[in-house]
């Protein structure tokens, strides 16, 4: 399957070279190098993806991706020079879906955008309970009592990896490689941040998970249902 | 008071209180009062404790002190309390002092006037009387004569009433007369009875010893008495003056004259309450202004206190107010002269620290910008370049591979400023050490396969959790085995867990080429190569160890090497269970079971070998030693026999002080190696305290320090080791040897009892290392 990307880069070498890279994948490749216009290029692209600097003239990407998660739960990859705990965590925070650090290898980033792509074909019908929601895999909803819950596609794909299995208890490294198709371990803040934003989504009191609950030292697993 | 020891109940705590200690108790207030004034005798004798005789005693003492230590406490603490106490005591002294004088000479003078004018009346009253004896004793010489039927006793008598009753009569009540006569009955009618104006009881109010000076002398003597009177009048003082005089028929008698005194005793007790009085103001009031010139003292003095407490709590921005231009106001403006002083090289290290680390974060954004772009369009050109010509081809694949490397390499060198900048941040939760190192084996499989090792994990068998950074244990345990399996010449990695007390522990064992002596402590320094020629081809940074060494450090944890030429090395991970605990030791010997050394000892049957030492002295000679076959980085002294046996050795200082010197100038020169003497291995409860391993790294019972000295004392030509050390100091200090300011050997040193120098010696380097990288 291929996409459209939106790149949000204002290096023009690296916005162009991203280019040659993505094109060559087959990937539709839009680019803009402005904070500010992020948003109305976002809107006019439609990308099925986003690539997005967190250094940026005018608004910086931590901005430009609240922004756009405010509005869509379109795939956000960060691409940062920064791989310090702060910024990659205000990053995930923000509302980024994954992050790459600088410099990162062609098929490196390739292999992030397909696994964050990856997730649009067609899923088989399929009913999930997690606590006293109630998951519509194929649909792509999450109800409480008939309450629609709205969750980024990533969240949700976590959300189901822990219901599907709700006797498992999942280290970080796997659900690292199940929802965010890493082969090998990376960094399982990912998987604390966005555990920590689906709970404070899907959790009546987020202090105390009942439906993604934290198995000390281990990892996390799908609470009773 | 003297202070208190153990025994003493908290401040504050029920049962301290003096009044509740008299409530419950049945002895009540009397025994609490009767308790205190013995207290007060006893004084300091029983509050020192001093007291070792019979637990009743002891008990009694307890019970005595337990009352009073608040107040002790209270008085130690108060300056304001003591000055004050101290003022009234004085000043009720002085007013005491100046009390009994004045109303001395009050009473003197009283007195003095008083007597005088008693002893006129009394001396004319005596020769009256005598007068009058020797009229009558002229006028009855005959009547008596006369008269031989008994009326001269009668007359004798009525004389007698008369004269007491002339005599009195002059006085108006201003003194009473009495005479006695010398073993006079108590017949009224007789001559010999005792009579009296006024009501005086004589026999009562003429003190006897009185009678017995007048009876024994014929001047008139007076004394002080009460007046007791016989009919019913109370009593008053009064002086007394008698005499011996011939009454008629030369009968002799005791004539007395009192004069009441109770107008002059009436006038002293008003000087005294006057007196007392104004003592009572004058103390109470010496105290009071006392009280307040010692608050204008200490109030700004405690103010200071609470600010400077303040300030160190890290409020810098606390000041003393200041006013007027006295001393205080000069204390105060000291006091925020400092305190600014210190806010603002606090401040300047600060923002030195930022801009460090701002700086390595735009240098990394600069950096990593373009050298994405160019990475991207290496990578595009590695990928075509099967259309290109051979040398092209080639130049693609080098471009690609250097670019691997150019950007591990600003990866370590940014990851190792964070760390100087002190900006990396412990990320510690519990996690199995196991995974980590299943993860880490997983992934230098391929590598040991393309060098034909295998990699082999002991002691997984049971969890083995510690809380630490899983990213930076695995990066720091990937470096190792990565480097046990370069530097193992296609043999076996041996990766071996353990865990015990608070501690956990992994070793990596290879057996490749090892160490050379000194090498143990140098392959930590940064950019160090064990062989430039031949690590250039395996890669790598030469900053893997270093980012490893300050991981572990990060943790609270050690990272030590040990190594033997031709016998392999081991790098060993001790990190503490929990991350705030500090290290004991690791449940890890440093030196392998399987050491050329140990092997040695086996084969010399080593039971003997133990029994002929006292334990103590062998586990120092075998730790000694053990640092030396090239162990742990911050050894070098103890190197003993191997230095020997593979005779680095060169020019050396004389034994016995070799040791010291190599140690003095390690640390002249380079903060790093001074560790020098500091070898974990010798440290007691290294191997002894966390795990029973025998004597393989036990106990030595005495510090590194020790350890290595008593080594180098046993083995034959340690000197060359010494000398090494010193040499190395040097290159550590070359290569930047900050890092080895932080060597876990000094650490453990630093914990070690009776480690004092040595831990003095960390603190030197502490601050050297942080000289150097400033």
């Amino acid at each position: 399957m291929k996409g459209r990307v939106l790149v949000v880069d204002d290096d023009t070498a690296l916005a162009e070279m991203l280019g040659i890279v993505l094109r060559g994948e087959g990937f539709e490749p839009s680019f803009v190098a402005d904070g500010d216009k992020a948003l109305a290029a976002f809107r006019e692209a439609k990308p099925d993806l986003v690539l997005l600097d967190l250094m940026l003239p005018g608004r910086d990407g931590i901005e430009v991706c609240r922004l756009i998660r405010a509005e869509s739960g379109v795939p956000i990859v960060m691409l940062t020079a920064k791989s310090d705990t702060v910024d990659v965590v205000v990053g995930l925070e923000s509302g980024a879906d994954d992050y790459i650090v600088k410099p990162f290898k062609p098929k490196e980033l390739v292999a992030r955008i397909r696994a964050r792509l990856r997730r649009s074909e067609e899923p088989a019908p399929e009913q999930l309970a997690i606590g006293d929601l109630v998951i519509d895999v194929a649909g792509h909803s999450v109800k409480r009592e008939g309450q629609a819950i709205a969750l980024t596609p990533l969240e949700f794909d976590l959300l189901v990896a822990l219901a599907r299995k709700p006797w498992q208890v999942f280290t970080r490294e796997v659900l690292l490689e199940q929802v965010w198709g890493y082969r090998h371990a990376a960094d399982t803040r990912l998987v604390n941040v966005h555990v920590q934003r689906l709970r404070s989504k899907v959790e009546k009191d987020p202090e105390r998970p009942e439906i993604v609950v934290t198995v000390r030292g281990v990892g996390y697993k799908a609470g009773p249902s | 008071m003297p202070r208190d020891d153990g025994a003493a109940p908290a401040p504050g705590t029920p049962g301290s209180h003096p009044g509740r200690r008299v409530g419950p108790r049945a002895a009540g207030a009397q025994v609490a009062r009767l308790l205190r004034l013995a207290r007060l005798v006893e004084g300091g004798l029983l509050l020192q404790g001093g007291v070792q005789g019979s637990p009743v005693l002891r008990l009694f003492t307890r019970w005595v002190r337990r009352p009073l230590l608040p107040a002790a406490r209270l008085w130690r603490r108060n300056i304001q309390l003591r000055v004050v106490a101290t003022t009234l005591l004085m000043s009720l002294g002085v007013v005491l002092l100046l009390g009994f004088v004045v109303i001395g000479q009050v009473r003197n003078g009283l007195l003095d006037a008083k007597v005088k004018a008693s002893q006129s009346q009394a001396d004319g009253g005596f020769r009256a009387a005598k007068d009058k004896a020797d009229a009558a004793s002229t006028d009855t010489g005959q009547g008596a004569a006369t008269t031989p039927d008994g009326r001269p006793e009668q007359n004798a008598s009525a004389w007698m009433n008369d004269l007491v009753g002339q005599l009195s009569s002059g006085g108006q009540s201003a003194f009473d007369v009495a005479t006695l006569t010398p073993g006079g009955d108590g017949d009224a009618s007789s001559v010999r009875a005792p009579r009296a104006s006024g009501g005086v009881d004589p026999i009562q109010s003429v003190p006897d010893d009185l009678r017995g000076r007048i009876a024994r002398t014929a001047g008139a003597s007076q004394s002080y008495t009460r007046i007791i009177y016989s009919d019913g009048q109370d009593s008053q003082p009064g002086l007394v003056i008698g005499k011996q005089l011939n009454g008629l028929n030369g009968n002799s008698y005791e004539l007395y004259y009192f004069f009441p005194l109770s107008q002059e005793e009436k006038s002293l007790s008003l000087v005294k309450g006057t007196l007392a009085t104004a003592g009572l103001f004058v103390v109470v009031l010496l105290g009071a202004i006392a009280w307040l010139v010692v608050r204008q003292v200490v109030t700004p003095v405690r103010m200071a206190a609470g600010i400077a407490e303040r300030l160190s709590a890290g409020r810098l921005q606390e000041r003393m107010k200041v006013t007027g231009e006295d001393d205080i106001a000069r204390l105060g403006e000291a006091f925020n002269k400092m305190a600014q002083n210190l806010q603002l090289k606090i401040q300047q290290l600060e923002d030195l620290s930022r801009m460090q680390r701002r700086f390595v974060s735009d240098v990394s954004h600069e950096l990593r910008t373009p050298l994405t772009t160019v990475r991207m369009a290496a990578d595009v050109i590695h990928e075509a370049r099967e259309d290109f010509d051979p040398v092209t081809a080639r130049s693609a694949e080098l471009l690609a591979d250097q670019l691997d490397r150019f950007e591990s390499l600003l990866a370590d060198l940014l990851e190792i400023s964070r760390f100087d900048a002190g900006a990396a941040a412990l990320e510690a939760e519990p996690i199995d050490l196991r995974e980590v190192v299943r993860r880490v084996v997983g992934g230098a499989e391929p590598l040991a396969e393309r060098k034909g090792s295998r990699i082999r994990v002991v002691g997984d068998h049971q969890p083995v959790v510690a809380e630490a950074d899983a990213r930076r244990v695995e990066r720091v345990l990937r470096n190792l085995v990565v480097n046990a399996v370069e530097h193992g010449d296609g043999r076996d990695v041996v990766v071996r867990l353990a865990a015990a007390g608070g501690a956990v522990a992994v070793a990596v064992r290879d057996y490749g080429v090892g160490l050379k002596p000194g090498e143990a402590t140098r392959v930590f320094s940064r950019f160090w190569r064990a062989d430039p020629a031949r690590a250039r081809t395996t890669g790598g940074t030469g900053l893997g160890l270093s980012i490893a060494l300050e991981d572990a450090r990060l943790h609270g944890g050690w990272l030590q090497a040990w190594g033997e030429p031709g016998g392999g090395s081991q790098f060993r991970l001790t990190l503490p269970r929990t991350a705030d605990e500090p290290l004991r030791g690791s449940p890890i010997p440093l030196e392998p079971d399987d050491s050329r050394r140990n092997r040695h000892l086996r084969e010399a049957r080593l039971p003997r070998a133990r029994a002929a030492l006292p334990p103590g002295t062998g586990a120092a000679s075998r730790t000694g030693a053990g640092t030396g076959t090239g162990t742990t980085q911050p050894s070098g002294s103890g190197r003993g026999g191997h230095s020997t046996a593979s005779g680095p050795s060169g020019t050396a200082p004389p034994s016995g002080t070799a040791h010291g010197a190599a140690r003095g100038s390690a640390h002249g020169a380079a903060p790093g190696s001074g560790a020098a003497a500091a070898d974990p291995t010798a440290l007691p409860g290294n191997g002894s305290r966390v795990v029973p391993r025998g004597t393989s790294d036990a106990g030595t019972g005495t510090t590194g320090t020790t350890g290595s000295a008593d080594g180098d004392a046993r083995v034959p030509g340690p000197q060359g080791h010494s000398a090494e050390s010193a040499q190395h100091a040097h290159k550590a200090y070359d290569t930047g040897a900050q890092h080895d300011a932080h060597t876990p050997g000094e650490r453990q040193t630093a914990h070690g009892p009776g480690g004092v120098p040595a831990a003095d010696t960390v603190g030197n380097r502490l601050t050297e290392g942080r000289a150097a990288r400033g």
